[in-house]
């Protein structure tokens, strides 16, 4: 399953304050034991929110754009990664691994298919063998 | 609610979080104690050990802040602890070369090498879990169990088979390395790329049983998929030189963008001509095509996994099936069958060049495997001829060829389609 961490902006982050050379070693380190672990799907910092906007749907769907910065700092989103682990327990036991200090993370699980309830049909057991078979030339079998 | 390290845990909480730390540290903490003692079952068993104290323990003394080194500490007590008892051990630890007289010395000799982080330990583990004195069932297993840090019932419960049966298959692994005197190490030279191809070999067997599940409920096993993919990047970030590693990772990621849009409405299969690509996964097609170009950066031909990435990436970089680019599948799956001939690979083929060069000359590919031995009986080759002749305006022997594949399948299903078909082209 997948998970999206999702890391909160602080006022430092939305002022554009970029991490010191040692936060960023501390992090580099912590994203490649996240690679090294074939956990990490991907991940990105974003800019402070003064350089995006929000759009806002009315009743008949016409959007009204607004500017940023935007005031509640706590809610906006500083940077995230996907992560690919096998439980919520995983994500959280890596992200305690995090070099953060004085932050808040959110992590949030991805839908994946099972959630749209796959029920199992006779007609899918039918055609199995057609599938294997695209399969196999696949790998070449 | 907010709960802190500290707090205490049920023993449900506790058995979740050791799981997954156990699943996060299993390969280092296996090899690490496997290189001291020489001998990956023992270092399971000590590994399995430390995680039983954990369960008893951390329910009332809370989840230590740092869960993995607690576990490898732990382990580490119960190896030096094993040693001390273990006349065998003594003996055979002698044996290997380290022929101190001193025992206490050796004893120390381990607890400083088991604090050591050696980089290529998980390496070793993957190579001696995917060693060919094990069957292929048994290496699947043990790269689950050692490397992935999965738990005997969870393997059984995906390969669909009694939870006795899967650690009996474990138990043996473990005994056919200890009676082969496997060695712990990178094979070197020649060896390599052999060992290799096993270790690839076994990654990809586990992608593919979750790909296609050959058995059971599940049309799709995305969490052995999923499982594969993670070995498949673990190994690559060992050997960030090999293409063939970067190749089936490539293969195997391309491959996953697509699971969600194999199955349709009602769980029903759906073939790449009829998928929607919109619903292909972005994240995992940028990674493969990554892994793509990092294999053929690596140097030299492209090996049978990168080839078929390439194939795959044909795919994935097309909008739709008139956009692809079937003239370059066309010459990939040539240099493929040049590499591993098959005539399944060559059917294939000679469907990429009716796409590529028109119906004739995939006609004429395709007939050249009717007396082909391996395909008698695979309904899929009248099926490809049939379309072909069609497409070409032969209709009878279109029809001849349907009928014939119609007999062919087993699936009811696409028998119908199949006469549904030969009919069609009698009637025009």
């Amino acid at each position: 399953m997948r998970y999206m961490v999702i890391v909160k902006a602080n006022e430092d982050s939305e002022k554009g304050v970029m991490p010191t050379t040692e936060q960023l070693a501390e992090m580099g380190r912590f994203n490649e034991e996240l690679v090294k672990a074939g956990v990490m799907l991907d991940g990105d910092g974003l800019a402070p929110s003064s350089q995006g906007a929000r759009l806002r749907y009315d009743e008949e769907g016409s959007a009204t754009v607004i500017d940023g910065p935007f005031a509640e700092t706590k809610e906006l989103i500083a940077g995230y990664w996907v992560l690919q682990v096998s439980s919520r327990e995983e994500v959280v036991e890596w992200m305690r691994k995090a070099p953060f200090r004085n932050a808040e993370i959110e992590i949030r699980r991805f839908h994946e298919a099972e959630d749209f309830g796959e029920a199992f049909t006779p007609e899918l057991r039918e055609q199995e063998d057609r599938l294997r078979a695209e399969s196999a030339a696949h790998r070449g079998a | 609610m907010e709960h802190g390290r500290t707090a205490s845990a049920t023993a449900a909480e506790v058995r979740r979080v050791v799981d997954a730390v156990w699943r996060m540290e299993a390969a280092r903490l296996v090899s690490a104690l496997a290189r001291v003692t020489g001998d990956v079952g023992l270092a399971e068993e000590l590994g399995q050990d430390a995680v039983v104290a954990a369960l008893e323990q951390w329910p009332t003394d809370g989840v230590p802040e740092r869960p993995g080194a607690w576990l490898m500490a732990t382990a580490k007590h119960r190896a030096i602890d094993t040693f001390r008892r273990n006349e065998r051990l003594r003996a055979k630890t002698a044996e290997l070369g380290r022929e101190r007289a001193i025992e206490e010395e050796t004893e120390q000799d381990w607890a400083a090498a088991l604090d050591e982080v050696v980089e290529d330990d998980v390496l070793r583990l993957i190579f001696i879990a995917c060693h060919p004195v094990l069957s292929r069932e048994a290496r699947v297993a043990l790269t689950l169990r050692l490397v992935g840090g999965l738990a005997t019932p969870e393997i059984a419960r995906a390969y669909l088979v009694p939870e006795s049966t899967l650690a009996q298959r474990i138990v043996r692994a473990k005994r056919t390395l200890t009676a082969a005197q496997v060695p712990f190490e990178v094979p070197a030279g020649a060896d390599f790329a052999a060992r290799l191809s096993s270790v690839l070999e076994v990654i990809y067997l586990i992608f593919n049983e979750g790909y296609a599940a050959t058995a059971g409920r599940d049309w799709t096993r995305p969490e052995l998929c999923e499982e594969a993919l993670r070995l498949g990047r673990i190994l690559a970030a060992l050997t960030p030189g090999e293409a063939e590693v970067h190749g089936l990772v490539a293969l195997m990621e391309l491959q996953a963008s697509r699971l969600r849009a194999r199955t349709g409405p009602g769980g029903a299969p759906v073939l790449l001509a009829d998928q929607d690509r919109a619903r292909w996964d972005r994240v995992l097609i940028t990674r493969g095509l990554a892994a793509l170009e990092r294999a053929e950066q690596a140097g030299g031909a492209l090996g049978p996994y990168a080839l078929q990435a390439a194939i795959a990436a044909c795919h994935a970089r097309a909008v739709s099936v008139e956009d692809t680019d079937w003239a370059r599948i066309a010459a990939l799956y040539e240099a493929l069958a040049a590499l591993t001939p098959s005539p399944v690979i060559e059917l294939n083929r000679a469907v990429a060049v009716s796409r590529a060069y028109g119906p004739a000359a995939g006609l004429e590919l395709a007939d050249a495997l009717a007396g082909e031995p391996v395909l008698r009986g695979y309904h899929l080759l009248p099926v490809v001829r049939g379309d072909l002749l069609e497409q070409l305006g032969r209709r009878e022997e279109a029809r001849a060829e349907f009928e014939r594949a119609a007999a062919m399948t087993r699936n009811e299903r696409e028998r119908a389609v199949l006469i549904a078909r030969a009919e069609a082209c009698t009637q025009r």
